[in-house]
């Protein structure tokens, strides 16, 4: 992109022309789809009957409060890896660092609720509150460097949080065994197996208001400001803007979003466990999400996320089944292992379809798939 | 001998370990601009290669120190040799994409450690080294563990060949000229691809040797799948405090790094809130030097 063309862009003269792989299509009918999936979704824990066997709860009836918690949890990890897009994809921001902000919220609301005993709005304030001010500061002081540092120091700040919640400072946290959820002072309509069903439809408000919050955001002026710092800081630096700003906004957006998943996360599953909560993988794991999805176009994000999520829960089904003892060990060790399968997929579609899911559906449509840029991460491409 | 120096051996013993696993990825890091996540699997299955041989080795060999000898080769080499394959078959085809090469290598790293827990469960496996490795010689009252002056002798070896190579081998200039300027060596018609790959493989060299270490020197002799992911994190620290792309920054960091943790995680002692006080101190450590100094300590470039 040329810099006259981002000049032009941002102060709305030209056409919006192809921000990126996102714009498919006529827009009604984008829309049409997304209205039909929000419905399609909703619907779901209305749904009592079964899909033969394709679904990875222990029942299987698609409402089961099991399936449901599990498609709770796709939904929760969609509009997680939709923020963390947000920062990689559409600011080129590369952050290992994005599990701080969704511990953060399932930590505080936790501490809040379970051990200071809090009524829910204040504790959900507080939890939004740490996390916003946590991502200014530790944001501001992130950005100060760019690139492969700036996702160094996203690192180890995130692994401080770890270690904070390992060593379980004056019993808050549980430590490694974690915090259970104490639900007393929650509204009884999302405690129980039984309202299982209420807490999917609001880990599905959390993705429609996270899909909105990207979608207004991307689609601004800070947007077009984040697409250009992504394609060249250092031009649109020259352009007269300040780069710094605009990430930091990025950045703080991206990581309240996973603090609200982290929230949705903490009721949905009702305990918060250091290893699958703070550790890296959560973070590794988004970014995949976001990459087998398409990076840069919101909806790859969430379908990544859902696929991921899914097949994890499936594999491991498959892998508990009888049938699958009989297996040769070489066949056996392997197909066992979720993240085995997962990592060799996610290497196969960063060799021969970086643009994830939604290139391959682009390819599938018959359009002529443009040669990728490299999501710049700053210093790199420019030495 | 004090306690304090007693702590301070562990602490340098600590650094040689974090200087192996960070020589590696700074060196990668300095020619090819990949930050090599896989470089944590690399230093498991460096751990694993040195058990697969002290386990084969007949009778007592592996107790001795020819035995460990052995072991520490097989460490090396198979560092080695999935560090070429890595390069030859997942970092060469994204030449030119550095994003990409990041991603592969957490895909290979994600992978690898899936089919090491399929293949070994999360249960650690021992590595029969001789005993005088993972006993202590009493010096002036205080107990020293070998095993530190093990890493640290280790840590100061890798250094000079390293040094040695960099500034006196052919492709040791190369590297160094890659670095600098990728674009000009290619242009004088020198095949820095070729370079490319010697560089991934002496990373996964120091890698299967670092591992090895760190499991017979901090967790005594057991090696674990997850074992090289927890210690890379430090690696990353001590890099970018270093300054990427910089051997002798590497060495400094590795050793402030290794020196604060100690120190800090003894005397802040173990109450509540304090056990893990030395992690979270090198990561005040790494916010520090960045804030002052965004480069790293001898980096060149941020």
């Amino acid at each position: 992109m040329t810099g006259a063309r981002v000049l032009a862009r941002l102060s709305g003269r030209a056409p919006a022309g192809p921000a990126g792989p996102d714009l498919a299509g006529p827009r009604w009918a984008g829309r049409a789809v997304l209205a039909a999936g929000v419905a399609v979704l909703a619907l779901i824990p209305l749904a009592s009957f079964s899909l033969g066997g394709i679904l990875p709860g222990a029942v299987d009836v698609v409402n089961s409060a099991g399936t449901l918690q599990v498609l709770g949890l796709c939904l929760v990890f969609a509009g997680v890896a939709l923020g963390f897009d947000l920062l990689f994809g559409f600011t080129g921001l590369l952050s290992f660092g994005q599990v701080l902000y969704f511990a953060t919220g399932v930590y505080v609301l936790d501490i809040a609720l379970s051990d200071w005993h809090w009524p829910v709005l204040p504790a959900v304030a507080l939890t939004a509150a740490v996390g916003g001010a946590l991502a200014v500061v530790l944001g501001a002081v992130s950005l100060r460097v760019r690139g492969i540092a700036f996702a160094m120091v996203t690192l180890a700040f995130a692994q401080a949080g770890y270690y904070l919640v390992e060593d379980n400072p004056h019993g808050l946290t549980g430590g490694d065994t974690g915090l259970v959820l104490d639900t007393t002072r929650l509204p009884a309509a999302l405690v129980g197996v039984a309202n299982t069903r209420n807490l999917y439809w609001l880990a599905l408000a959390f993705l429609v208001v996270a899909y909105a919050l990207v979608w207004l955001a991307t689609e601004s002026v800070t947007g077009r400001v984040w697409l250009a710092i992504r394609e060249s800081e250092r031009r649109a630096e020259t352009l007269g803007l300040r780069p710094f700003r605009f990430k930091l906004a990025s950045f703080v957006l991206s990581s309240l979003i996973a603090t609200a998943g982290g929230m949705v996360y903490l009721l949905l599953v009702g305990t918060a466990a250091p290893d699958s909560v703070a550790s890296l993988t959560v973070t590794v794991s988004v970014l995949v999400m976001v990459v087998l999805g398409g990076v840069g176009t919101r909806w790859g994000a969430i379908l990544g996320a859902i696929v991921y999520v899914y097949l994890q829960q499936y594999l491991l089904k498959i892998a508990a089944e009888p049938s699958f003892a009989s297996l040769p060990a070489p066949l056996r060790v392997p197909l066992s292992q979720p993240q085995f399968l997962l990592g060799a997929l996610f290497v196969v579609f960063v060799l021969f379809a970086p643009g994830g899911i939604a290139e391959l559906a682009a390819r599938a449509r018959g359009r002529v798939a443009r040669p990728r840029r490299e999501e710049g991460t700053g210093a790199d491409g420019e030495r | 001998m004090s306690t304090f120096l007693a702590i301070t051996l562990s602490g340098l013993a600590l650094g040689a370990v974090y200087f192996l696993v960070a020589a590696g990825l700074s060196l990668i890091y300095g020619l090819m601009d990949v930050l090599n996540f896989a470089h944590g699997v690399f230093l498991t299955l460096g751990g694993y290669a040195g058990w697969a041989m002290a386990t084969r080795l007949p009778g007592a060999l592996p107790r001795t120190a020819a035995g460990f000898l052995l072991t520490t080769a097989a460490a090396i080499l198979g560092g080695a040799l999935v560090a070429a394959a890595t390069e030859l078959l997942l970092i060469r085809p994204l030449y030119g994409r550095p994003v990409a090469q990041i991603l592969v290598t957490i895909g290979l790293d994600l992978a690898l450690t899936g089919l090491l827990l399929g293949a070994f469960g999360s249960d650690s496996r021992a590595i029969p080294v001789p005993a005088w490795l993972t006993g202590v010689t009493v010096l002036g009252g205080e107990r020293a563990p070998n095993g530190d002056f093990v890493a640290l002798g280790g840590g100061l070896l890798v250094l000079a060949a390293l040094t040695w190579f960099l500034r006196r081998t052919r492709y040791g200039i190369i590297i160094r000229a890659g670095a600098e300027n990728r674009a000009m060596v290619r242009a004088l018609g020198i095949d820095v691809g070729r370079a490319f790959t010697v560089v991934f493989t002496i990373g996964g060299a120091t890698a299967g040797l670092a591992g090895l270490l760190n499991s017979v020197v901090f967790n005594s002799a057991l090696i674990d799948p997850t074992q090289g992911d927890q210690l890379l994190i430090f690696a990353f620290i001590v890099v970018v405090i270093g300054g990427l792309g910089s051997l002798a920054g590497s060495a400094v960091a590795a050793l402030l790094v290794g020196l604060v943790q100690v120190y800090v995680g003894f005397y802040a002692g173990s109450g509540s809130g304090l056990a893990q006080l030395g992690n979270v101190s090198v990561v005040l450590v790494l916010a520090v030097v960045l804030l002052i100094r965004p480069r790293g300590l001898l980096g060149a470039t941020a």
